[in-house]
């Protein structure tokens, strides 16, 4: 593509970071966010102003991510944040999720759009049931890259016998889980108030001669860069132009969308699910730039040689590629809503650009988040993540959630209000 | 892990390609959406993307300016010709006749008029049957906005509950709702300042002058810089010094274009786009903080507006 070799060819990592309040998570964010000079002075005078008013001696880092009113007045944070920093090579966007149990469908959420997660440890306490929980969910939303963050380390004297352990033992917890077999996991101590090990090395830890944070966060791979699925365009919305005053147009007919995954090149041949009319690629733009092939995460517009039938919620991908339309899937799903799920209901999942009405088949088991036990069950509350099989009105192009996350996540919607209720990911 | 490597996108193309993902997600869900464009420049960024997410094809929706009367004549001048280069459909509706209807009222004459857009804001969704707006807002412009969906849900009254948001997960968004209800959509919610401008460098969009370094009478009112003189398009001047301000010659430039009233102009030579990219990455001061006086009221002025319909 031509107009990338600009000079900000640089690239964009999503993180999160998972941890309570108790373990310096905002702390973190703020320290990342002020030395990497984020913070602009007049956020920094209101935040020490509030800091004063507070009657702390230190400006206090993590009122820079206090967000809502009921959460500076409660001193907690409730919802989903994110925020952004820049270090002139890269951009970044943090998820920042609260880490209580009942938060839950905070941590998936931000999970879903990060590539990698920071699983904070509290020095003085260890691996805890919410580390397992975090890590487990990181894992089941198929974060590929986990840095465990021991922090708080001024307060076992930067003790490298403290961190040793605790992450000895996060790694044989890891291998239990499966995490470590699957996932590239990064230790590091610090300590977030001081700034030890984040953007400066400083010199309370000479024992540790690691990556620091942000050099772990410089050198991670963007979610685009290690993807190796299958090419996969979700049409989202079909351009006829037919009535334009340019005649030229009058037979124009593009497909938009975004590349979900894999790549795609003029010339290739396709195939357009659920009906499986097959054609090839004629051309590929961006607006006015015609493009010679595209990768994953490029919207695009797609004409094709021959004049097929589609709209939206119809799948192209490469012809002899192994997808199929089915009518039941199995997926691990959250439950979001206050309102449990009934099995007597009918919902309706949104998945890729595709609509289907849907109903409970089986509900295999519960997971316990905490234990990781499997449990039976007959009901699905709010924070609660299930094994779970649908039947389908509409037939949907679908792989499994681990081998693509795009192609193998999806949402429940309840019809009656419209919310979002459910996230699910195709085994 | 054996992975292809791909190339990845950089970040300007990253945020693109998202951007033009949502308003396709946006034309693809809902029956009648509206795009709303004010001249400014984050609203300029989002028609550009509009042109690469629909061209050759017209918008799916026709662009809207919510107009306080208070605003530069250069930008409603930009705006008009913006509308008419690209041949789309401006709507225009304005506060003042919020106010001849009597919907809006004002505590005093000169109060900033930008949170009153919200009522003309919401008696334009009705006249028109909107279920979707599209708008500029960014998740870094202020805390409020740092917990903002991409596709934001209000009711009936437009009110943002932000203690009863739709979840949002992956890129799969739910633009739902029933009559009467109405969603915002925010395709650049996850830019920055310094992407907009970047972004405004590579694509080499015009904008309104006054985002340019030029010279200007400035009076201090209020402890922020305040451009004195306005004459608006109706003939009227406001922003005329009061007995005991002093009125200086100064060369500024506009952060943000809002309400004469309530928005302040900066010290700045940057008088082109990457004397301005430069200029954002050494700044010291928010967007909004230097430049935004209704969002200095309190800590959680913006979150209140929103709550009340403002988008």
């Amino acid at each position: 593509m031509s107009n990338t070799t600009t000079k900000h060819n640089d690239s964009l990592l999503r993180f999160m970071t998972c941890g309570s309040v108790d373990d310096g998570k905002s702390t973190l964010i703020g320290r990342l966010l002020f030395d990497t000079k984020t913070i602009l002075a007049d956020t920094l005078t209101q935040i020490s102003n509030t800091s004063k008013k507070r009657g702390m001696e230190a400006v206090d880092l993590s009122l820079l991510t206090d967000g809502l009113q009921a959460e500076r007045e409660q001193g907690i944070t409730i919802d989903v944040a994110y925020r952004y920093f820049s270090t002139g090579t890269r951009k970044y966007i943090i998820a920042d999720a609260p880490g209580h149990e009942q938060y839950t469908r905070n941590m998936v959420t931000a999970a879903s759009t990060a590539n990698l997660a920071i699983i904070l440890i509290d020095a003085r306490r260890g691996v805890l049931t919410q580390t397992r929980r975090h890590s487990y969910l990181a894992h089941l939303v198929g974060i590929q890259h986990i840095v465990v963050a021991v922090n708080k380390m001024d307060l076992v004297n930067y003790d490298q016998a403290v961190y040793d352990k605790i992450c000895a033992d996060y790694q044989v917890f890891a291998e239990e889980i499966g995490l470590a077999q699957a996932r590239d996991i990064r230790f590091i101590p610090m300590s977030a108030l001081n700034g030890d090990m984040l953007v400066d090395r400083l010199d309370n830890m000479p024992w540790y001669s690691g990556e620091t944070l942000l050099e772990m966060l410089e050198a991670a791979p963007a979610a685009d860069e290690e993807q190796n699925a299958e090419f996969r365009f979700p049409v989202q919305f079909v351009c006829r132009p037919h009535a334009s005053a340019d005649a030229d147009l009058h037979d124009f007919r593009g497909f938009m969308g975004r590349i979900e995954s894999g790549d795609i090149a003029v010339g290739d041949a396709v195939t357009v699910l659920p009906n499986g009319y097959q054609s090839k690629v004629k051309a590929i733009q961006i607006g006015d730039a015609q493009l010679q092939s595209a990768q994953t995460e490029q919207s695009v517009t797609l004409l094709l040689e021959d004049e097929i039938d589609t709209s939206r919620g119809d799948m192209i991908v490469k012809t002899g590629s192994p997808i199929q339309p089915v009518k039941q899937i199995e997926a691990f799903v959250c439950w979001l809503s206050e309102t449990p799920m009934s099995t007597a209901r009918t919902y309706v999942i949104r998945h890729t650009t595709r609509e289907s009405k849907a109903k409970v088949a089986a509900i295999s088991y519960k997971v316990d988040v905490n234990t990781l036990e499997q449990q039976a069950t007959a009901e699905l509350k709010m924070n609660d993540i299930a094994r779970i099989s649908f039947k389908l009105a509409q037939p949907l192009m679908v792989d499994s959630y681990t081998q693509n996350r795009a192609i193998g996540a999806f949402i429940v919607i309840d019809e009656s209000t419209n919310n979002t209720v459910g996230a699910g990911m195709i085994v | 892990m054996l992975t292809n490597k791909h190339q990845p996108l950089s970040h300007l193309d990253w945020l693109e390609a998202e951007a033009i993902h949502i308003l396709r997600e946006v034309a693809g869900q809902c029956s009648n959406p509206v795009l709303l464009f004010s001249g400014g420049k984050d609203s300029l960024c989002i028609l550009r993307l509009a042109e690469k997410a629909f061209r050759p094809g017209r918008f799916p929706f026709p662009l809207m300016h919510i107009d306080t009367g208070h605003n530069y004549q250069e930008v409603i001048d930009f705006r008009d010709q913006r509308a008419a280069e690209l041949g789309e459909r401006l709507i225009v509706r304005s506060v003042e006749d919020s106010m001849k209807r009597g919907t809006v009222v004002l505590k005093t004459p000169d109060e900033p008029r930008n949170k009153h857009q919200s009522v003309t804001l919401l008696e334009a969704i009705e006249e028109f049957g909107f279920d979707c707006c599209i708008g500029g807002a960014r998740r870094d412009e202020e805390k409020a906005r740092a917990k903002e969906r991409i596709m934001s849900f209000r009711d009936e009254f437009g009110q943002w509950d932000p203690k009863n948001q739709r979840p949002e997960l992956w890129n799969l968004y739910n633009a739902r709702s029933h009559k009467g209800e109405n969603i915002r959509a925010f395709p650049i919610s996850n830019w920055t300042e310094m992407d907009v401008w970047q972004y405004i460098e590579r694509e080499n969009l015009g904008l309104p002058s006054i985002y340019f370094a030029h010279n200007r009478d400035i009076i201090m009112r209020g402890g922020a810089m305040m451009p004195a003189n306005i004459k608006l398009a109706d003939g009227e001047v406001i922003n005329i010094p009061k007995a005991g301000e002093e009125v200086i010659n100064m060369q500024v430039r506009f952060r943000t274009v809002g309400d004469i009233t309530c928005t302040a102009p900066v010290i700045s030579d940057a008088d082109n786009v990457s004397k301005i990219v430069l200029e954002t990455a050494t700044t010291t001061i928010t967007e909004r903080g230097a430049t935004r006086l209704d969002d200095q009221t309190s800590d959680a002025s913006m979150e209140q507006r929103k709550k009340e319909g403002y988008f």
